[in-house]
């Protein structure tokens, strides 16, 4: 197994990295969506949610631990995935130095073309989602512990704050649209009888994860949640 | 028919080159792109000019010689056709024709149109080959196959090494190329002493000759004129990561 960190030194190997944190990655996104569609619970039922989250594991564990160990996993990832990104952008970018005078495609999918911007889009959009609704210095008003207010007051209270929110999660679904199926073709999972349903999965999950995701921003935009 | 075609002309490998418009007129729909190509050079032989340089051999799209972009598409893009297998009847009278060759830092161009796949040659050279036992022949059928194994690994051996999934790839990467290398030799019997050292040589070669990663975007498979499968992609990768994971040599 020690030689599984050999990976990092071929392209197969770095876009297995990127497959498997990706997929980590993905796993927490639906959580996440879950999570927030608990907001149609009222106040009450969001809130302790949210409290929950920071005290799973308590008290047989000590304070903060599930929390923690979820972070550091998820901040492996990123970086993980990240680093190799840009490896490859990189090796990629340097395999065609001359560019063509014209080029054409037969069949690429939007998705597939733009994976890249899609993840720079995500990787900024975390930023701001960290600062805006986690530490709260984004949003005016913020009150710690108190989720429902924040999620209230962020999307009714700045007007931009919607759109950005919107557009952040379509570029998540194109970038799952495509990257679901991916991480199955790199890591040698698919093969001819599973294509169609690795397809579909990665379909299913671009576009599921922006309604859900989307759902939210848009609702309280329509003044539907006060 | 009455062409215009804007050709990549290129003196050398070190020379910098540019889009050279021309004219080409009595081009039968009959003719192959490279026969259109051929009325071209013996314009401008008659002109006292330098002809194009393109590479081509047997003309019927199985040498895999003959590829070059043709209005941003490799081979021009028709399904399952190389070059010399294209024909002006899919062109219209008048049109005008973008003509450039295979980039990609691995391919560079020689003259014109012309470019150097001997990084293919060397991906082979680093594991397309099986130890098999010299003298007599063994009897047939001795080793069974799998119908479906036969078959795919065929299907895997039809790639001519004609570059247009490198040249189609917008990273400029070899791993339909490789991967149906690998699959041809892997899927059958003889070709299981080396299975694990070939992947692992077969991809370390493909790295080093400065092809781009895979993106699994698909125009590779889109682009090849054996229509070779992505899913042959997928099978290099499932033999590379078990091969790297279970510490295998580079080395049988």
């Amino acid at each position: 197994m020690a030689a599984a960190l050999t990976l990092n030194q071929s392209t197969i190997g770095k876009k297995a990295i990127m497959a498997v944190t990706g997929i980590v990655l993905y796993g927490f996104v639906i959580v996440h969506m879950i999570g927030n569609l608990k907001i149609f619970e009222g106040p009450e039922g969001f809130n302790a949610y949210s409290h929950f989250l920071r005290v799973v594991g308590e008290p047989a564990l000590p304070a903060g631990t599930i929390l923690w160990v979820i972070r550091i996993v998820l901040l492996l990832s990123v970086i993980l995935h990240v680093t190799a990104a840009i490896q490859l952008t990189r090796i990629d970018n340097a395999g065609r130095p001359i560019a063509y005078k014209k080029v054409k495609r037969k069949q690429a999918s939007f998705a597939s073309l733009t994976l890249r911007w899609g993840g720079v889009t995500i990787f900024f959009f975390v930023i701001y989602h960290l600062l805006h609704f986690t530490v709260g210095t984004a949003l005016p008003g913020f009150i710690e512990g108190d989720p429902y207010h924040n999620v209230i007051t962020g999307f009714s209270s700045q007007v931009w704050a919607a759109p950005v929110y919107i557009v952040a999660v379509a570029a998540l679904g194109t970038h799952l649209y495509h990257g679901v199926w991916s991480a199955m073709q790199t890591l040698g999972i698919n093969t001819r009888r599973t294509e169609k349903l690795f397809r579909g999965i990665a379909v299913l999950s671009g576009v599921g994860l922006f309604a859900g995701f989307a759902t939210v921003p848009i609702v309280v935009l329509l003044g539907i949640l006060k | 028919m009455k062409i215009t075609i804007n050709v990549w002309r290129q003196k050398g490998a070190q020379a910098s080159g540019r889009l050279v418009k021309y004219q080409v007129d009595h081009v039968s729909p009959d003719m192959s792109f490279l026969e259109m190509l051929d009325i071209l050079n013996q314009q401008l032989i008659s002109k006292n000019e330098e002809p194009v340089a393109f590479d081509h051999d047997c003309r019927e799209g199985i040498c895999g010689s003959c590829g070059v972009m043709i209005n941003g598409l490799a081979h021009g893009g028709q399904l399952a056709t190389t070059t010399c297998q294209l024909h002006m009847r899919s062109f219209k009278d008048g049109d005008e024709i973008t003509v450039e060759p295979w980039r990609a830092k691995a391919f560079p161009v020689i003259k014109d149109l012309v470019v150097d796949r001997g990084a293919f040659d060397k991906i082979i050279q680093s594991g397309g080959y099986i130890s098999a036992g010299t003298g007599s022949a063994p009897d047939a059928n001795s080793t069974p196959i799998a119908k479906e194994n036969a078959d795919l690994s065929f299907d895997a051996a039809q790639c001519i090494g004609c570059g247009a999934c490198v040249a189609a790839c917008p990273n400029a990467s070899a791993m339909l190329f490789t991967s149906a290398k690998i699959a041809h030799l892997g899927l059958l019997p003889q070709g299981q002493p080396e299975r694990k050292s070939r992947v692992l040589n077969m991809v370390a070669t493909m790295d080093a000759a400065g092809f781009g990663g895979c993106t699994n975007i698909g125009e590779c498979s889109a682009a090849c004129p054996k229509e070779i499968g992505l899913h042959f992609i997928g099978r290099l990768n499932r033999d590379l990561l078990s091969a790297t994971i279970a510490g295998g040599s580079s080395v049988d």
